[in-house]
C-alpha cells in the first residue's frame, strides 16, 4: 500500500502497440498537463515496450515534462503481468499522486492488476477528471486537492464523481476520444529516463502464438458528419436509408447498440458508451431513443438531428431539430433536399 | 482430464431498457421500473464453462455475490446447466468497490479450491457488469489468486497439457494465447451465446432456495428449519455463504475495504434545450437542410 505522496508526479501511461503510440495516450497528456498544472507538479509519461525511448520526444511535444520509457525485449508484445509487474515497481519507487490509463482493453486488462497489486483504488472509463476538495462525510476528515473521478455509471443514468482519499495512487482509466487531442508543440523539452527492469521468461506466463491486426472498417472518430441508425429502423433491408442518407451527405453511418445487436450492422459503427465516442460537426439520429449510454457518446455533436416516431423519445431533449415522424418518408425527403441543393 | 470450473455472475438492474418508458418527466431514470437480469455478458461465460465441461468432463460452479434475490441467477444457472451454486450474501459486504469484491470473490475461489474439494483449474467472468460497466473484478480476483488472467476472451479453443487456447480480442485486432492453468478468463458478448434452459431441469430447480430465501419466504421458525431440511435431502438447497464462509477479513470488505469513495451522485437530466421542430414536410424538411448548409455544418 502506498501512502499520499503530495509531491508526487501526474502519470499518464503511454499505451504503444507495435511501435505505434495510441492516440488516447496522448488525448491523456492534455488533461494531465492540466491537472500537473492546478498541482503544481510535473507530468510523466510512462511508456512501455521492447523499443520505446524514440517515442520519448512525441510524448514531451504532447505535454509531458518527462517521460519514462521501461524498456526490455520481453515487453515487445503486451501481456498482463510483466507490464504490471513493471509498472507497479516504477509506480512503488516514485510514488506518483495520479496514474490515468486510457481505457482500453489493453488500459483495461493492466490498470485493475496494477490497482490490485497495490491495493490502490482504480476507477473506470472517466469522462472527465478534475482537482478538487473533499470531506469525508462519516469521519468530516477534509482532503485537499484529491484527483476528481467523474464517470457515468448505472447504464449513464448517474453521473459518478469518486475519489480515492488515503490508499494512492489515485489512478483512473479514461475513455478513448473524450478528451481532446492536443497539437503537438515542437518546442517543448522535457526530460528522458530508461528504465531496464531485467525481465526474465518466468515473469510472461502466457504465450501469444499469434495476432492479427483488424483495421477498423470506419473511423467514426474522424468523420465530419454522422447518420446512426437505431430501433425505430426496423430491418436490415431498412437499414439501408440509412446508408442512403449517409451517402448522400459523404457521411458516416453509424448505429446504436440496439442496430448492432440486431445484426444489421457492423459493431465497428457503434456509437456510445460501449461503442466510439464521437463529435462530428452534424449527427443524426434515425430511430434511435436516445437511452442515455447512447447519448453519452454522441451529446458533444455540434449539431444533433433526431428523426424519431416517438415524441417523447430522449434523443429529442439532446437534439437540435427534431423531426417527429415515420422515417420511411423523412428520410427520402431529406435525401431530396440535399441532391436538389448540393 | 476433467476440469472443475468456477464461474462468477451478477444479477444486474436491466439498464439496457431504459428508454422513454422507463424516464420520468424529470428526465431522471425510474430505477424501480427496470426488471433484474442476468448480467448478458456472464450468460456467454456460464456458456463458456458449459461447453467445456461437455468435452472435457469437469463440474461447473456457479458464485454471485449480492442479497438473498440473487439466488434468482443462481437458479437461471442451474436451468442452463449448472453443476452447483453458491450464494455469497452479507450485509458487511454492502458498498464493496471493485477492490473489495475482488477480495472477497477470491476467498470463495479460494475456499472452493481447499485440498478436501475437488480444486479449481479455470474461472470464467463475464467481461463486464451492464450496471457499473467497469470490467475491473475480474483481473482484481485474478490477481489476488496470483493467477493469469485472459481478457476480452471471444472464443476457448482448447484446454490441453494444463494448457488453454483462447483467442481474444485486443481492440486492435485479435491475438491467440496458451495460459496455464489455472487461470481466470473474462469473455465478451462475441464468444456463443447461452443455451437455453431446458424444460426439464427448469421443473427440478424450481424449488431450489438458499437460507436466507427460506427464512423470508417462511417466518416460522420450525416450518422453516423442516423446508431446509427437505430441500438439502433432494440436492436443492442452494450454498450460502457470508464472509466468516469464506474467511475474508472484514477489514477488506464493504466500505472499509473500498479505497474508492463515491463524493457524489447526479442523477443524468436531460436539458431539454429547446429544440427546433421540423414537421415531416417536403418544404420543412428542404428549410432544414439549407439552414445546416448556411451555417456550413454540411456542404
Amino acid at each position: 500500500m502506498i501512502e499520499a505522496n503530495r509531491e508526487g508526479d501526474v502519470w499518464v501511461v503511454a499505451e504503444q502497440n507495435d511501435g505505434q503510440l495510441h492516440d488516447v495516450g496522448l488525448e491523456l497528456l492534455s488533461k494531465g498537463r492540466e491537472l500537473a498544472e492546478t498541482l503544481g507538479v510535473r507530468l510523466t509519461a510512462v511508456v512501455m515496450g521492447a523499443d520505446v525511448a524514440r517515442h520519448a520526444e512525441r510524448l514531451i511535444h504532447h505535454g509531458a515534462d518527462r517521460v519514462v520509457a521501461a524498456e526490455d525485449a520481453l515487453l515487445a508484445h503486451y501481456q498482463t503481468n510483466p507490464y504490471a509487474k513493471v509498472l507497479c515497481r516504477l509506480i512503488e519507487e516514485h510514488k506518483p499522486q495520479i496514474v490515468i490509463y486510457g481505457a482500453t482493453p489493453l488500459g483495461r486488462d493492466l490498470a485493475p492488476r496494477v490497482a490490485s497489486a497495490l491495493r490502490a483504488g482504480l476507477t473506470a472509463d472517466c469522462t472527465d477528471l478534475d482537482i478538487g476538495d473533499h470531506i469525508e462525510p462519516g469521519t468530516k476528515e477534509k482532503y485537499d486537492r484529491l484527483l476528481l473521478q467523474i464517470r457515468p455509471a448505472f447504464g449513464g443514468n448517474i453521473i459518478a464523481t469518486i475519489v480515492n482519499p488515503e490508499r494512492w495512487p489515485q489512478m483512473a482509466t479514461v475513455r478513448e476520444g473524450v478528451m481532446r487531442l492536443p497539437d503537438a508543440d515542437p518546442s517543448r523539452r522535457g526530460e528522458i529516463i530508461r528504465f531496464r527492469p531485467g525481465l526474465s521468461a518466468e515473469d510472461l506466463p502466457l504465450k501469444i502464438l499469434d495476432h492479427t491486426k483488424a483495421e477498423r472498417k470506419v473511423n467514426l472518430k474522424a468523420a465530419r458528419v454522422i447518420v446512426a441508425g437505431g430501433a425505430g429502423v426496423g430491418s436490415k433491408e431498412n437499414f439501408r436509408l440509412i446508408w442512403d442518407l449517409a451517402n448522400s451527405l459523404g457521411a458516416a453511418a453509424g448505429a446504436s447498440r440496439a442496430a448492432v445487436d440486431n445484426g444489421w450492422i457492423d459493431k465497428d459503427h457503434q456509437v456510445g458508451q460501449t461503442g466510439t465516442t464521437v463529435r462530428p460537426a452534424l449527427y443524426i439520429a434515425v430511430g434511435i431513443s436516445g437511452a442515455v449510454q447512447h447519448r453519452a457518446g454522441m451529446s458533444e455533436a455540434q449539431k444533433i438531428v433526431a428523426i424519431n416516431a416517438d415524441p417523447h423519445a430522449p434523443i429529442f431533449q439532446v437534439a437540435h431539430y427534431g423531426i417527429v415522424g415515420d422515417l420511411n418518408r423523412v428520410i427520402p425527403m431529406m435525401i431530396y433536399a440535399i441532391k436538389k441543393r448540393v | 482430464m476433467a476440469y472443475n470450473i468456477v464461474v462468477l455472475i451478477k444479477q444486474v438492474p436491466d439498464t439496457k431498457r431504459i428508454t422513454g418508458e422507463a424516464m420520468r418527466d424529470d428526465g431522471t431514470v425510474n430505477r424501480s421500473a427496470l426488471p433484474a437480469i442476468f448480467n448478458p455478458e456472464d450468460l456467454h461465460a456460464l456458456e463458456a464453462a458449459l461447453e467445456l465441461k461437455e468435452r472435457y468432463g469437469g463440474r461447473v460452479t456457479v458464485v454471485t455475490m449480492g442479497p438473498p434475490q440473487a439466488c434468482e441467477v443462481l437458479r437461471e444457472s442451474l436451468e442452463r446447466g449448472a453443476d452447483d451454486v453458491v450464494l455469497i450474501t452479507d450485509r458487511r459486504a454492502a458498498a464493496s468497490d471493485t477492490l473489495a469484491t475482488s477480495y472477497i470473490l477470491s476467498c470463495a475461489v479460494r475456499k472452493l479450491n481447499e485440498p478436501r474439494r475437488a480444486g479449481v483449474n479455470l474461472v470464467v467472468c463475464g467481461r463486464q457488469a451492464i450496471d457499473g460497466d467497469t470490467a475491473q473484478v475480474p483481473p482484481q480476483t485474478a490477481e489476488k489468486l496470483g493467477w493469469p488472467q485472459v481478457t476480452y476472451v471471444e472464443c476457448v479453443e482448447e484446454v490441453a497439457g494444463g494448457r488453454l487456447r483462447a483467442r481474444r480480442n485486443t481492440g486492435q485486432g485479435a491475438e491467440r494465447v496458451e495460459c496455464p492453468l489455472p487461470c481466470l478468463l473474462t469473455v465478451t458478448d462475441q464468444a456463443p451465446a447461452a443455451r437455453p434452459p431446458s424444460a426439464k431441469r427448469i421443473m427440478a430447480v424450481k424449488k431450489a432456495r438458499s437460507r436466507a430465501e427460506i427464512e423470508r419466504e417462511t417466518p416460522d421458525p420450525d416450518q422453516a428449519r423442516a423446508r431446509t431440511e427437505a430441500l438439502q435431502a433432494r440436492g436443492l438447497l442452494i450454498t450460502q455463504w457470508d464472509l466468516q464462509d469464506i474467511g475474508a477479513d472484514l477489514a477488506w470488505c464493504g466500505r472499509d475495504g473500498s479505497p474508492t469513495k463515491v463524493k457524489r451522485i447526479q442523477s443524468v437530466v436531460l436539458k431539454g434545450s429547446g429544440f427546433k421542430k421540423v414537421e415531416p414536410t417536403e418544404e420543412a424538411i428542404a428549410t432544414m437542410v439549407h439552414e445546416l448548409i448556411d451555417d456550413h455544418t454540411i456542404g
